[in-house]
């Protein structure tokens, strides 16, 4: 597997309530500018993985991680690690569109404001660029002061995506983007994505396998908190190695 | 058949309970303002400015100490205590404060701030009394609504790299600042209704206040003393006038904050 790694999980361990282990020795390496599924049945650890990569974690009581997972080669869990300039360049979209109860404006405009940014020219730029990578530009260019709730969901999906854009950041981690949306708009987030990974790493935990096959470099398949299997998209679903990778993709269970 | 005889008794119920509701809310606001508008007059006002005064400053000071205390007490058991014995024990403490009789309130009020502290019989020293007393409401009730406010919204802020403190001031309080307004509704509510702890720690002596050390009596405390020491000769009138006061007082105060919070939508 060539091109250059972005991040590295090494011998990575999870447990939840000091017991129930949710990840066990995960070693993935994940390339920059691809786009990386994780595939997997519920419950897998696949969106729990995801969460490791920007600390999201943190926020769960009694979660104990061991291991690393090298990041621009630091490792995020070691000492003088700054947790906001991490998120920052690791951004997250999440499975339910959560805008915040503002305008379209100021949902795009709290990241950059949150790091400093006061100029109000500076600012409308941010807010117009991410909001035309994300293509929903010329859909709320007219209501930039509404209301982001008043949108659609497929919508607010893309508004959550420009979020996450406008604070520059390098990653972009998706958990299930598309499993509230529509089917118009899941193709549209699809779109998006594809055109996003020149300028962007993407890793994207999918529940819709053919999804996982449309959109991804690299697909990582993984089942009771183990990768089972990490390969080429399309290695992984012509022809998976391991028996239980194959009897997940051709959905004799999950 | 037997379902739905069941459901028209249901029903009927249902609808008994909101027209008694109904009926006793009008029926007494009506009773009131028949018997007081009339006594409501120029000269009637100016005779009341003090206690109206008083009353005003007494629920601004009270305001002040209690809600930025309980909106912090509140923050800190839903966002930052960590300990679960220790937040069901203040939670327990808060469910008893708000159990209390008011007129122990007042005696507490009387032995700590009017005599040891030395407050003496004074608005302040009410207000402080009245601040520790609507303390759990405030407290529950903006604990409730920032239990509202989904947790995505806070996922969504700390993906963006946004402090703990950043979240919870720009994306969290703001999300409950209609929970925390009705609080300080109920709040302000409670103080002008309050008679007993009122009575006991800011006095009776009917005077404009020249600041929160001066004693005073409040609209409520003049009501009861119209009514059980009948204190002049058309008292009973003039209670039925100063309860008008109130009513129109509280109505207006809940327009006003309300008018404030769309302003700010």
């Amino acid at each position: 597997m060539d091109g250059k790694t972005k991040i590295k999980a090494e011998n990575l361990n999870l447990y939840y309530d000091g017991n129930k282990q949710a990840l066990k020795d995960i070693n993935l390496d994940l390339k920059e500018k691809e786009v990386t599924a994780l595939i997997g049945p519920s419950g897998c650890g696949k969106s729990t993985f995801l969460k490791t990569i920007n600390r999201m974690n943190d926020l769960i009581p009694n979660c104990k991680i061991e291991g690393k997972v090298i990041f621009d080669e630091k490792d995020i869990y070691g000492d003088n690690i700054d947790i906001i300039n991490l998120r920052k360049k690791i951004g997250m979209v999440f499975q339910k569109p959560n805008p915040f109860k503002m305008s379209i404006y100021d949902n795009i405009a709290y990241g950059p404001r949150i790091h400093g940014i006061k100029k109000k020219s500076t600012l409308d730029e941010i807010v117009e660029v991410s909001l035309r990578n994300s293509y929903i530009w010329d859909e709320v260019k007219d209501r930039l002061k509404t209301n982001a709730l008043s949108l659609s969901g497929g919508q607010q999906q893309r508004l959550c995506i420009a979020r996450a854009l406008a604070v520059d950041p390098e990653v972009v981690l998706m958990d299930e983007p598309t499993s509230a949306l529509d089917p118009i708009s899941t193709l549209k987030i699809e779109d998006l994505i594809s055109k996003l990974k020149k300028d962007y790493t993407i890793i994207i935990v999918t529940h819709n396998m053919q999804q996982g096959a449309r959109i991804s470099d690299k697909t990582a398949f993984f089942l009771n908190g183990e990768v089972i299997e990490y390969d080429l998209t399309e290695n992984i679903f012509m022809n998976p190695q391991n028996p239980k990778t194959e009897e997940y993709i051709t959905g004799r269970f999950g | 058949m037997n379902t739905k005889i069941k459901d028209g008794i249901l029903l009927a119920l249902v609808y008994l309970a909101a027209i008694i509701t109904i009926a006793s809310l009008f029926g007494i606001l009506g009773y009131i303002l028949w018997n007081g508008l009339g006594a409501l007059s120029f000269n009637f006002f100016i005779d009341l400015a003090p206690s109206i005064v008083t009353t005003m400053i007494v629920i601004g000071v009270s305001i002040l100490f209690a809600v930025p205390v309980g909106i912090f007490a509140a923050i800190y058991l839903n966002e930052y205590s960590k300990n679960r014995k220790i937040v069901e024990l203040i939670n327990f403490a808060i469910d008893s404060l708000a159990g209390i009789p008011s007129i122990l309130y007042g005696l507490f009020g009387l032995v700590f701030f009017v005599i040891t502290l030395n407050f003496n019989w004074s608005i302040l020293s009410g207000s402080l009394t009245l601040a520790i007393m609507i303390l759990p409401v405030i407290i529950r009730v903006t604990q409730e609504s920032l239990k509202m406010v989904p947790i995505s919204f806070r996922e969504g802020s700390f993906a963006l790299g946004a402090s703990k403190v950043m979240t919870l001031g720009k994306i969290v309080i703001p999300s409950a600042s209609r929970g925390i307004i009705t609080a300080v509704i109920l709040s302000i509510g409670r103080i002008v209704g309050e008679t007993a702890a009122v009575f006991l720690t800011v006095g009776t002596v009917n005077k404009m206040p020249s600041g929160v050390f001066s004693s005073g009596r409040t609209l409520s405390v003049h009501l009861y003393l119209l009514v059980k020491e009948a204190i002049g000769p058309d008292a009973f009138n003039e209670a039925f006038g100063t309860a008008t006061l109130l009513i129109i007082i509280i109505l207006v105060i809940v327009l006003f904050t309300q008018l404030i919070f769309r302003g700010r939508k």
